[in-house]
């Protein structure tokens, strides 16, 4: 599409349902914009690939976490993070705050990014630490190491770490 | 009139994008396309698509918070 093609790579560290946010919206627009994109998911961003997506948020360690309630912004004292049903609980308002704002899924961005032909790696040493399977995982992904992600990121004009 | 139109109201970043550029596929080249959206970031947002994929920004505007834009496809 674009005159002088410029290209993206993500390296993809985290799986919660906010961080998950960030590498999906970057990539599935970029690639909107005619740019070929990357995303390398690593760690707790491979979890992002699974077919089945629980996604949640948690409060704990994340102190500027302030949600809009009763016309203010209320976050929780860091004590009460660590109580048990209080990350369901956060998730569950969290999603439907997404939904009222009108903000895409994770779900509708990873099925997008799919469609526009986003390159998915899988990388294949958290698989076997973590012990995922390639069929636990959605189609239409590669597998791939280190050198795989360095080979597109030497290509790429902007490679970013979330 | 455009030769299509897109309602993209209610939807945030990067929806209305994402859906104009699918929506931009099924035009013809030198053909328009309608957006409406409630997105205040769109504004500057489809300016930058524009810039980036080629595509003119022929006119956009805003009445009673709906934003309409409207895109003639080149690329």
């Amino acid at each position: 599409m674009s005159a002088e093609e410029k290209s993206m790579s993500i390296i993809v560290t985290k799986g919660s349902l906010d961080w998950a946010y960030p590498p999906f919206i970057l990539a599935t627009t970029a690639a909107a914009m005619g740019l070929p994109v990357t995303l390398f998911f690593t760690f707790y961003g491979l979890p992002l690939l699974l077919k089945d997506l629980k996604l949640q948020v948690t409060a704990s360690g994340n102190p500027a976490m302030k949600m809009p309630m009763m016309g203010m912004h209320m976050g929780l004292p860091n004590l009460l993070t660590a109580v048990p049903g209080v990350d369901a609980a956060c998730s569950v308002m969290m999603k439907n705050l997404i939904k009222k704002k009108g903000v895409a899924s994770i779900e509708e961005l990873r099925d997008m990014a799919v469609e526009i032909d986003v390159r998915m790696i899988a990388c294949q040493m958290t698989m076997d630490l973590f012990e995922y399977d390639k069929e636990d995982m959605i189609d239409g992904i590669d597998i791939g190491g280190a050198a795989t992600y360095i080979e597109c990121a030497t290509k790429a004009d902007i490679n970013l770490f979330i | 009139m455009a030769d299509a139109t897109l309602d993209a109201k209610g939807l945030n970043c990067p929806l209305p994008i994402l859906k104009a550029r699918k929506a931009l596929k099924d035009v013809n080249d030198g053909g328009t396309l309608e957006i409406l959206a409630t997105d205040p970031g769109a504004i500057a947002d489809f300016q930058a698509f524009c810039r980036q994929t080629g595509n003119e920004l022929m006119e956009h505007s805003e009445d009673d918070g709906i934003y309409r834009f409207l895109i003639k496809k080149v690329a």
